[in-house]
């Protein structure tokens, strides 16, 4: 086994592209996909891209499936789902996740549940081109009882007993970001969640951003910057994140949330929406 | 001055948190009560959210896990991955504060489905970081609403550990953290029995009856040898925690109009 890195595929050639070109040219039906961005820029207008061409059969890998997996779930394009929290934050349900688990509307959905340290971890072994994931983790949870993916080994130097779980590849990653240079290189801030791991653990990335600057002028130089050949593609979508937030362009809008709640609950109402706002969009 | 069982149930959190403490934040009541206490009693308590912002100090309170407000008044913000490796699994937090739909007698938690798992009644959001918060911090405090459908006899599902399912599991594992040591709800706050681990009831709030705690709880209630009232919540922790919903239902309104 190889990681994603030098072995596979040393340099990513990135490109500038439109949404539906990025899309079109890295996410095919079956594949293995993880829209990341820990509440903080999450790619809604990719997920809504995938929804218009119609993917399907997807694994969807994310460690809070958020409303943009609602939507995906709730629109047919889900086969399995890899996830720790599935709820809609500071709301309650995801509505039409639950429908698929709970009575496999529009298509029953595998789940692979695993935790928020597990997932962390399961980037970060991709990432590093480990083929698991060693945390102190899932003791005396029944997830370990209801996952397989989840099995104990025990430390060669102590014995301890430690949780090992298999690494996250995910055949293409998505992420938004504030800001790409005209090079292609990717400046992340604020809550930066698991998005650096799930784009050097991926085979394939793509990247959409608020904007393109010349170059990104002062800054820290711990900055976290994703050069630009760990990267597929960069395409520049103003909102991108909406209604999650992108940092210093713009807030959460926390009252969507809410509205979705109702919105999502009944599946007409929920298929309506869908029809008005994302594929007639 | 009156108050809600509500707000008695945040305050009695609130005041189980010390200056020494490093505290893993959930959303909701666990975080209205962490930063009551940063605003009364404890102002050097440090806030861990995991979202990756350490030492947080939000105005107001935050509606989701990663609300901007956390990163904005933060000492330092890490990755996620980070967060549960070097400060919760690398033992730095001595308090973590977890809720969930059921608890039962040994304070295990379910957050993940009521029924069976293959075929759920009703599929619930599942740990997030509980799993490991359960078991990584120092002590748990459980914060929830009372009542027979949540405080159960046994979890359908166990998502994160208290003291087991035969309330002597955690040493049987040979994790050396404390695992839940308060039990705060709308009526009373409980405790584990020195011995079995057992949630034991220590104190029961002004008004409250035991009746009214034995009806609202799916085992067997316990009841301590020595039962005190609870301290009723005072003119400035009341005063304190109104004036923070009242910025947060604000500063939300404000939020929501952009987009």
């Amino acid at each position: 086994m190889t990681g994603p890195g030098i072995y596979a595929n040393i340099a990513r050639s990135m490109e500038f592209l439109t949404l539906s070109e990025a899309i079109a040219r890295h996410v095919h039906d079956g594949d293995s996909v993880a829209l990341e961005g820990f509440t903080h820029l999450i790619p809604f207008a990719a997920g809504h891209e995938i929804i218009r061409q119609g993917r399907r059969n997807l694994t969807l890998i994310r460690m809070t499936p958020d409303l943009i997996y609602d939507q995906m779930i709730g629109m047919g394009a889900a086969r399995r789902l890899v996830f720790s929290w599935g709820g809609n934050p500071g709301v309650g349900s995801l509505h039409r996740m639950r429908d698929a688990v709970e009575r496999g509307w529009p298509a029953p959905l595998e789940v692979v549940e695993h935790s928020h340290a597990g997932m962390a971890a399961a980037y970060e072994a991709g990432a590093s081109g480990m083929p698991c994931a060693f945390l102190r983790g899932y003791r005396g949870s029944d997830l370990a009882a209801v996952n397989g993916h989840v099995r104990f080994v025990a430390c060669p130097f102590t014995g301890q007993e430690l949780a090992c779980i298999p690494a996250h590849r995910p055949d293409v990653t998505i992420i938004h970001a504030q800001r790409a240079d005209r090079e292609g290189n990717v400046l992340i801030e604020g809550i930066i969640g698991v998005q650096k791991e799930a784009v050097l653990a991926a085979r394939r990335a793509v990247v959409t951003v608020e904007e393109v600057v010349e170059n990104f002028g002062a800054r820290s130089p711990n900055a976290v910057i994703l050069p630009s050949w760990t990267v597929s593609a960069i395409v520049v979508v103003p909102g991108g994140a909406k209604p999650s937030y992108a940092h210093g362009f713009y807030a959460r809008n926390n009252a969507f949330y809410v509205e979705w709640d109702q919105i999502s609950r009944e599946r007409d109402t929920f298929s309506a929406w869908m029809r008005e706002n994302v594929t007639r969009g | 001055m009156t108050y809600s069982a509500q707000e008695m149930m945040t305050v009695a959190a609130a005041r189980a948190l010390s200056n020494e403490d490093v505290c893993f934040v959930g959303i909701g009541l666990p975080s209205a009560a962490c930063n009551l206490a940063r605003l009364t009693h404890a102002p050097r308590v440090r806030l861990i959210y995991e979202s990756g912002t350490i030492e947080t100090r939000p105005d107001v309170l935050p509606l989701s896990i990663g609300d901007g407000e956390l990163c904005d008044t933060a000492l330092t913000t890490v990755s996620v991955p980070e967060v549960f490796r070097y400060w919760l699994q690398g033992g730095r937090i001595t308090v973590g504060f977890l809720g969930g739909a059921q608890v039962d007698r040994f304070g295990n938690l379910n957050s993940t489905v009521i029924g069976s798992y293959a075929k759920p009644k009703v599929r619930l959001p599942g740990s997030g970081g509980a799993a490991e918060i359960a078991t990584g911090c120092g002590q748990i405090f459980i914060a929830m609403r009372q009542g027979r459908r949540s405080f159960v006899n046994q979890v359908d599902f166990l998502t994160s550990l208290g003291h087991g399912r035969t309330g002597r599991e955690r040493a049987e594992l040979g994790i050396r953290t404390k695992g839940p040591t308060l039990l705060v709800t709308d009526l009373c706050l409980m405790r584990p029995d020195p011995e079995t681990n057992e949630m034991t009831v220590t104190s029961i709030h002004p008004g409250v009856t035991r009746a009214q705690v034995a009806e609202n709880t799916g085992w067997e209630a316990r009841f301590a040898a020595d039962v005190h009232e609870t301290e009723p919540p005072t003119a400035d922790e009341l005063g304190a925690l109104r004036d923070l919903h009242a910025r947060t239902a604000r500063a939300h309104g404000a939020a929501a109009g952009e987009s």
